[in-house]
């Protein structure tokens, strides 16, 4: 039976998932072995059950990161932060010496010509900092790297299908 | 008695970055307002500051994993003007040639793995089958066509710069190391391969959009100038020129404008509904200075491709309309044409006698405060100005990213698809995607624009003013 593959990102540059594409030829090959049942590339908005693996890339930032990161814990067995945001909050994770309102303002204050003001409609609010998954929620495989390589990826994710844990300390890192 | 209703799409998918869409409906069923909301924001402009100039092209580039190189060069080029330095010239064709297999792989995933389902497979096809593992099976091979031609641009970036997402090869000054004899040879190896792709992918194009032309009636359809960085000679760059300016008739409204100077005909407004800010041409004002950028917008700029297969393209383009190219849906169109453009290019300048030179980075201490670089990522121009210290150190930043150009169009656009196609009290799977779908044309990267995620399920609820649901569907 095939196994039940999400991919998620929560506040990333989506590099991640870019060098997950890098698996090229051999994304038909994962094709065969695993249904991606939840994607940013596929068009199933809502976060199914019983999910064998979810790589997960980016930082928890907003309300919204949290809320979908203790959503998708509950409904997954294996659990992996994908890449250094998802890790150690890296480049998301930047902004937390300066805080929330003093990036907003540079963003939406002084550097702007009409209109100024941090947008608070509709969308979610920033969390105070932003912070690696783990910290949130159990994980129970991590892939640093900014990004993994896709050979990492394909590693990874070969051994996790066949139902293996990965040793990949070996062959990545953060910054790798 | 019918009510005032809204309806939201959360989240847009098969883009690059999260987002979601309110239509907001009156009485009579009839869409009259929508609104496109980026849901987060990084916040570069403030957290580089206080850090070295010469990491800004290394950090920057994490803005965005698709376009990593696109902020390289703008930023590189930024602290070029921060050393006050000319590059060498092997340095400069070889930072063109990283671009231009960027624009390949970046347009490759935006029309093959993120929009072809809808073209391939139609706009009304069932959301389980339309992704790119749905083409893969109706039409195997062009699915592994859009695979290989993005796995060609990677190729080409990992060769030049060491990795493919990320690779930190550009430098202030030029790049870090000389393009090899054996890696020259390999990639010009791989060229016609990839222009036989390029190829079939635009006859099978042609032949596939024949079945769209209400989509291309309604998909921001409409007038508004187009912006773009051409050549001195008018012609078509993605590294470096002056910036152009048509109007809806395809009239020049400006030309020769300095992208240093960009604060004088530019401006930023904050819609306080989203994390991306709305840029506009300030000498028509807000919102009557809206403009497109991206693919569209420099075919309708530039005079010609410079290449002879993509100029033949492109004649055939212009044919479209007697005016500028109006339609959003074309985005995908002019893309075809860029990637031809882009593989022919980079032959020319594999084959430029100096591009083997192994002197390839100018060294300087800082020599301005204040630098401005701008380029054309794969979506549209691209600008990041900085300011220093006397050490060095990052003081401010500002970044105006492509996609938050396209904002006010990206808006309008979702008006009127919406306007045209969601109606009555039963939505359907249908209207809905072509709602998003005329998102996709314009490829937006929400990660380089503020950065965006995702929110549960898309659901779609019809309320009557008293919150009685009048009809609902959860898209899974």
């Amino acid at each position: 039976m095939k196994k039940r593959l999400a991919t998620v990102w929560l506040d990333g540059c989506s590099g991640c998932h870019m060098s997950f594409l890098d698996l090229d030829e051999r994304l038909i090959e994962v094709a065969g072995k695993a249904d991606l049942v939840y994607s940013p590339l596929v068009d199933i908005k809502e976060f199914p059950a019983d999910v064998d693996i979810a790589l997960v890339e980016g930082a928890v930032s907003s309300e919204e990161d949290l809320h979908k990161i203790k959503m998708i814990r509950g409904k997954t067995q294996i659990l992996v932060s994908l890449g250094d945001c998802s890790v150690t909050a890296n480049v998301p994770g930047m902004r937390n010496p300066f805080g929330v309102k003093a990036v907003c303002d540079r963003a939406y204050t002084e550097n702007v010509t009409l209109n100024p003001g941090t947008p608070t409609q509709v969308i979610p609010a920033l969390l105070p900092y932003a912070r690696p998954i783990h910290e949130v929620v159990k994980v129970d495989v991590f892939i640093p790297g900014c990004p993994p390589s896709a050979d990492t990826i394909y590693y990874a994710l070969s051994e996790l299908l066949e139902g293996r844990q990965p040793e990949l300390s070996t062959r990545t890192r953060f910054g790798a | 008695m019918a009510e005032r209703r809204t309806i939201v799409i959360d989240p847009v998918t098969r883009i690059e970055g999260h987002s979601k869409i309110t239509l907001h409906l009156d009485e009579q069923g009839q869409v009259y307002d929508a609104q496109f909301h980026v849901t987060q924001f990084r916040g570069f402009e403030k957290f580089c500051e206080g850090r070295p100039f010469s990491e800004m092209p290394a950090l920057m580039a994490r803005i965005c994993g698709i376009c990593p190189v696109s902020h390289l060069i703008a930023s590189a080029k930024a602290c070029d003007a921060l050393l006050a330095v000319k590059i060498p010239p092997t340095a400069d064709k070889l930072r063109r040639i990283f671009g231009l297999a960027q624009v390949v792989q970046s347009h490759a995933l935006s029309l093959f793995h993120l929009s072809s389902p809808d073209i391939l497979l139609g706009m009304d096809a069932d959301p389980a089958k339309s992704n790119i593992f749905g083409v893969l099976e109706k039409n195997p091979q062009l699915a592994k066509d859009g695979i290989a031609l993005r796995k060609f641009g990677q190729q080409i970036i990992e060769r030049l710069g060491g990795k493919r997402i990320h690779p930190a090869w550009v430098v202030p000054g030029g790049v870090s190391e000389p393009l090899s004899l054996d890696d020259r040879d390999a990639i010009l190896k791989s060229i016609p391969e990839a222009l036989a792709i390029a190829d079939r992918s635009i006859a099978w194009f042609k032949g596939a959009i024949e079945g769209f032309r209400q989509e291309i009636a309604s998909f921001g359809n409409f007038p508004s100038l187009f912006m773009g960085i051409v050549k001195p000679d008018g012609g078509l760059t993605f590294y470096d020129g002056k910036i152009r300016i048509v109007d809806a008739s395809g009239t020049l409204v400006a030309k020769d404008l300095d992208p240093a100077q960009y604060r004088d005909f530019l401006g930023e407004k904050v819609e306080p509904w989203s994390y991306l800010k709305s840029t506009y041409y300030k000498p028509k004002g807000y919102p009557e200075g809206i403009y497109r950028v991206g693919p569209l917008a420099r075919l309708n700029v530039a005079d010609r491709c410079g290449t002879p297969r993509a100029d033949q393209e492109l004649a055939e383009f212009q044919e479209l309309q007697r005016t500028a190219v109006l339609s959003s849906f074309h985005y995908h169109h002019a893309r075809l044409i860029e990637i031809l453009y882009c593989v022919e290019r980079m032959e020319q300048l594999l084959n430029d006698r100096e591009i083997l030179d192994k002197h390839v980075r100018a060294v300087a201490k800082p020599n301005a405060l204040e630098g401005v670089g701008a380029a054309e990522a794969p979506r549209g121009t691209l600008f990041h100005h900085y300011k220093i210290d006397e050490q060095g150190l990052i003081r401010w930043a500002n970044l105006i990213i492509a996609t938050g150009q396209n904002n006010l169009a990206m808006n309008k656009s979702v008006l009127q698809v919406a306007k045209h196609y969601v109606k009555g009290e039963k939505i359907t799977h249908g209207m809905l995607n072509r709602v998003e779908a005329v998102i996709r044309a314009y490829d937006p990267c929400l990660s380089c624009s503020t950065h965006a995620t995702g929110h549960m399920a898309l659901q779609v609820q019809l309320l009557s003013s008293d919150g009685a649901i009048l009809d609902e569907v959860v898209r899974n």
